[in-house]
């Protein structure tokens, strides 16, 4: 629709009434549509624009409210607050799980969801929207006259041999902060015996903790930082303007690859819009044809091989046991011990 | 023809709804014990599994410190999703206090000595099968007891039986088929001889009355025994009653014909007109009453014979030939003409003795009541569909009015004074070609000096 | 004529002997199938009547073998039996005609005379009287070489006064050879045959004269 107006509108952060923090509020869609689909995201709204504006053309009567949250008050509005929402998106794969599993979310089937292949559906429920690469980036600058690190344990080697050139360029998520760091944190414990020396030779260096990939992935480009681990790749990859100023590497050894996902919420007003949102999203995510607006890389995993360094997390009840509150608890405790070398 | 007995339904029906009736109840325990097996199957893999995940958890419960914690591992948790795609809730208890997780469960009670124990319960909406198993750890010198519960909603299980079902129910119902398919086989087989003697004693010709000898089942020997029998008696008392009717027919004639013979030997000797006249009247009874007997034994056989016609393929020109030739010598004592009008290819399907009787009796009616010099028409032809036999004569034709009640057993006409039992002929050769499906029908000629009687077969 | 009578029933036997007898006939009598078979062996029968039922056999035996012997003489059975159930065994067996119990005898002449007819007939059943010849088998009557084809009465009439010439018929005597029992005809229907058969013999040396109140005789004249 030509005439289709984009009213985005940014409400101020930090709304006193909700327990919960909204980064960002945003209205798609013609003033005069009869029907909105509310949508709470943890994913930067940008990313998704192209693709919401290409469901809205199909739909021109409908409206798309995008409430922008952190995957923590994500689950806080759901669960503790009772927010109504029709869609769920995020990047937290567990805590999606967990609002799964706990009766929060509700079921869909469609032609679409078909599309989805096992590890990226659980239960009709939760389907996963694109696939992301947990990276390291690097400063090239920084790395100058040194081999840029291909693993992990290529990246211990490096950064225990020029201690004076890392000393407080290291960067990665602060777990207490980050759901997505979180993920990647016990993921990594999980499948790497690197990860632990890793994060102690990284404590060793004062390494700074960050709350965003944005914010590492800009720091790297600034020459601030010299290496940030576990950054999301396709955010890295997709600051084209940044080409040369960072390099973006997937470890040879292990590469998790984290989904996206959308879930249904239960008592959602707009159910059927809501379905035909996620079955947008799917369309776009493992449709046979390429969708231009579709903003992520399209990865074609082989999961049949074992050996695979690239592996998506797996969606499924395990995520439930880094939830949690006592192993919680004890990961961050065994988590601080090594990055703070306390 | 014969009436159809009362049928009591049909045995291979019978014994074909009996097979599959078996069959379906055999098919229906078959479903049911799969089923029962697979929920079980089903029911206990889940439950295995529960018990695996629970006595992961409850491994890694420890003291530390003043406090017991447990480290849930990975593989708790995610070999439950290895299984299916169900909802996992678990909790673990140190005593009367909730350590870690779903808090709400519903309780399991055991008794004390019991380390595990197993519930179906409804959680959040939906069914859950859970299970909880407990560990005494020494805490401050106090014993506690943790208890681990795991617990998951029954979807994939749900699925497991559903997949089940349908296997049972395939495998149920292709066992009906198979075993309906082979009802009908074995009924169709078992019943197979029973339509084989069927088929074989109705081909019969009525005259034939040999025994059955064919191999039949044990079963069906009794039967064929008491079959043979009976048609043994029935061959000995049909050929009785033929021989009845021919000794009775020779007991009436032969002494007949002495004192006829006699009769007219003295009557050639004899002068007097009064002692001829007697012997005239005599001979005339002892005709009158040999025509008759002749007749009555006609009859007999005819009616005998008509119950089951012995069929073949008869060109009635040949037969009416037949029977000029053989009446020629009778007709010319009296010189009448025999004329006839055939057409050759006239043929019928039917009982050549019985018509060529009938035919008979219609042209001795003709012979013995015209006058010297007349004509006697004998014609076959061809009417539409119908094969026509026509004799017409010249001696006077019938009364008006009597021509049907002619047809009526010994019912006589009134110009058959003297002459002896017309009647009856007529109702013989209706009866013939009644028998026949045809028509006889008595008319008067044009002229009315004759009499016309037609016989049509089909 | 010569004939072969089977019959066991003497009563009807002697009857029927009489009775050809008295035309003129010569027969014998066998009053079993052995017997039969004997005598048709040992002499030549211009006929045989054959009855069906006998006391050592069936007449069905005594026709079956007869044809096996290829004896040509003609058979007429005589049966008691009802038709139906003996017409198709006897003729198929080769008897040539057959005549039931009891008969007239003009009946079974008649029969005889057509069997023998359509055997072919053999030239003794000519007879001469005077310059007539006459064959009663073909039915016809020479008379000065010029042949006559007679009518059945008149044949039958013209037998009767060969059989025995110069002997006088009563017409009544004539009447009950000539006409069936059960016809009322007045002795005058006599007068008509007679009268037809004097117009045949009309330029013969035979002729038949009224013999006033007694009835008639045929003479050389």
């Amino acid at each position: 629709m030509r005439h289709l107006i984009f009213s985005i509108v940014t409400i101020c952060v930090g709304f006193a009434a909700q327990a919960f923090e909204i980064e960002g509020e945003y209205r798609f869609g013609s003033d005069d549509a009869r029907q909105e689909i509310r949508i709470i995201s943890t994913a930067d709204v940008e990313i998704l624009i192209p693709l919401m504006r290409l469901f809205l053309d199909a739909n021109p009567k409908v409206a798309i409210e995008y409430t922008s949250v952190s995957s923590g008050d994500l689950m806080t509005a759901i669960v503790d607050e009772g927010a109504q929402f029709d869609l769920a998106l995020s990047s937290a794969m567990d805590l999606q799980i967990k609002l799964a599993n706990d009766g929060f979310s509700a079921e869909h089937s469609s032609d679409a969801t078909k599309l989805v292949p096992d590890w990226g559906n659980w239960r009709n429920h939760v389907f996963a929207f694109s696939q992301e690469e947990a990276s390291i980036v690097v400063s090239p600058e920084a790395f100058e006259g040194l081999d840029i690190p291909r693993d992990r344990q290529a990246l211990i080697n490096v950064l225990r041999s020029h201690p004076e050139r890392f000393e407080g360029r290291v960067a990665t998520y602060d777990l207490a902060l980050s759901g997505t760091g979180y993920l990647f944190a016990t993921q990594d414990a999980r499948t790497t015996e690197t990860y632990w020396r890793l994060m102690e030779v990284m404590g060793s260096l004062d390494a700074r903790l960050f709350g965003s990939s944005n914010a590492m992935i800009e720091a790297v480009s600034r020459g601030e930082m010299a290496v940030a681990y576990n950054v999301l790749g396709s955010y890295a990859r997709a600051r084209k303007d940044l080409d040369g100023m960072i390099e973006v590497i997937d470890p040879a050894d292990v590469t998790s690859m984290m989904l996206r996902t959308a879930i249904l919420l239960k008592g959602a007003e707009e159910t059927e819009l809501a379905q035909g949102f996620i079955d947008h999203l799917l369309l776009s995510a493992w449709g046979a044809e390429d969708v231009p607006e579709y903003p992520f890389y399209k990865w074609h995993l082989d999961t049949s091989e074992a050996a695979a360094a690239t592996k998506p997390i797996r969606l499924g009840p395990g995520l439930l046991v880094f939830l949690d509150a006592q192993k919680r608890k004890r990961f961050l405790r065994e988590w601080s011990a090594a990055i703070r070398q306390e | 023809m014969s009436e159809l007995p009362p049928s009591t339904g049909s045995i291979r029906r019978r014994l074909t709804l009996q097979l599959m009736s078996g069959a379906a109840i055999l098919a229906t325990m078959l479903f049911f014990v799969v089923l029962n097996v697979a929920r079980d199957l089903a029911e206990s893999s889940q439950d295995n599994i529960l018990f695996a995940s629970a006595t992961s958890i409850l491994e890694s419960a420890a003291v530390q410190g003043d406090e017991v914690v447990v480290d849930i591992p990975y593989g708790a948790l995610s070999m439950l999703g290895n299984v299916s795609d169900d909802r996992v809730f678990y909790r673990v208890m140190a005593g009367p206090m909730l350590l870690t997780g779903y808090d709400n469960l519903p309780e399991i009670v055991r008794g004390r000595a019991e380390p595990s124990g197993f519930l179906t319960a409804s959680y959040g909406g939906e069914d859950i099968r859970m299970v909880e198993v407990s560990r005494r750890l020494s805490l401050n010198g106090q014993a506690v007891d943790v208890a681990v519960a795991v617990a998951q909603t029954r979807n994939g299980q749900a699925e497991t039986v559903a997949q089940m079902t349908r296997v049972a129910l395939f495998s149920g119902a292709g066992f009906f088929l198979v075993a309906a398919v082979m009802a009908v086989l074995t009924a169709q087989s078992s019943i197979r001889p029973l339509n084989r003697l069927a088929g074989s004693v109705s081909r019969r010709g009525p005259k034939d009355m040999r025994p059955v000898a064919g191999p039949v089942p044990s079963e069906m020997v009794p039967l064929v025994t008491s079959l043979n029998r009976f048609m043994a008696r029935l061959k000995t008392s049909l050929s009785r009653s033929e021989d009845f009717i021919a000794e009775a027919a020779h007991r009436v004639r032969t002494p007949l014909a002495t004192v006829r013979t006699q009769a007219e030997v003295v009557l050639r000797r004899v002068d007097r007109d009064e002692n001829r006249q007697s012997l005239r009247e005599m001979i005339r009874a002892i005709d009158e009453s040999s025509r008759a007997a002749g007749q009555l034994l006609d009859h007999a056989m005819v009616t005998f014979r008509t119950d089951h016609l012995e069929r073949e393929h008869i060109n009635l020109a040949d037969l009416a030939e037949e029977l000029v030739a053989r009446l020629t010598p009778v007709a010319e004592l009296k010189e009448l003409q025999l004329v006839t009008k055939l057409d050759a290819g006239c043929e019928i399907y039917g009982d050549a003795i019985l018509i060529q009787n009938a035919v008979r009796n219609i042209l001795d009616n003709a012979i013995k009541y015209s006058q010297t010099d007349r004509e006697i028409l004998l014609e076959v032809l061809k009417g539409g569909e119908r094969s026509i036999l026509r004799v017409t004569d010249q001696a006077g034709g019938f009364p008006d009015a009597l021509t049907t009640k002619l047809t009526e057993r010994f019912a006589r006409g009134v110009n058959s004074e003297g002459t002896v039992g017309s009647g009856l002929g007529l109702t013989i050769a209706k009866e013939v070609v009644e028998a026949h499906g045809g028509q006889l029908l008595l008319q008067n000629t044009d002229r009315g000096d004759g009499a016309c009687v037609t016989l049509s077969f089909p | 004529m010569r004939f072969l009578l089977v019959e066991d029933n003497e009563g009807l036997a002697t009857a029927v002997l009489d009775r050809l007898r008295m035309d003129g006939h010569v027969v014998d009598h066998a009053p079993d199938v052995s017997m039969a078979e004997e005598f048709s062996a040992t002499a030549d029968y211009d006929l045989i009547l054959l009855d069906i039922m006998l006391p050592d056999g069936d007449g069905r035996d005594f026709l079956k073998s007869h044809r096996a012997r290829k004896d040509e003489t003609p058979v007429i059975v005589l049966t008691a039996r009802s038709e139906v159930s003996d017409r198709v065994g006897v003729l198929d067996l080769g008897a040539d005609d057959y005549i039931t119990k009891p008969f007239d005898f003009s009946e079974l002449e008649a029969r005889c005379r057509a069997v023998l007819r359509r055997r072919g007939g053999s030239s003794s059943n000519a007879h001469r009287f005077g310059d007539l010849v006459f064959d009663a088998l073909a039915g016809t009557l020479d008379v000065d070489g010029v042949t006559v084809a007679l009518r059945n009465r008149e044949l039958r009439l013209l037998e009767i006064f060969i059989s025995t010439p110069n002997q006088i018929f009563s017409k009544a005597k004539l009447v009950d050879r000539l006409f069936s029992y059960d016809e009322d005809v007045s002795e005058n229907a006599i007068e008509v045959y007679v009268g037809r058969l004097r117009k045949h013999l009309a330029g013969s040396n035979v002729e038949i004269s009224t013999v006033r109140g007694l009835g008639y005789r045929m003479s050389k004249s």
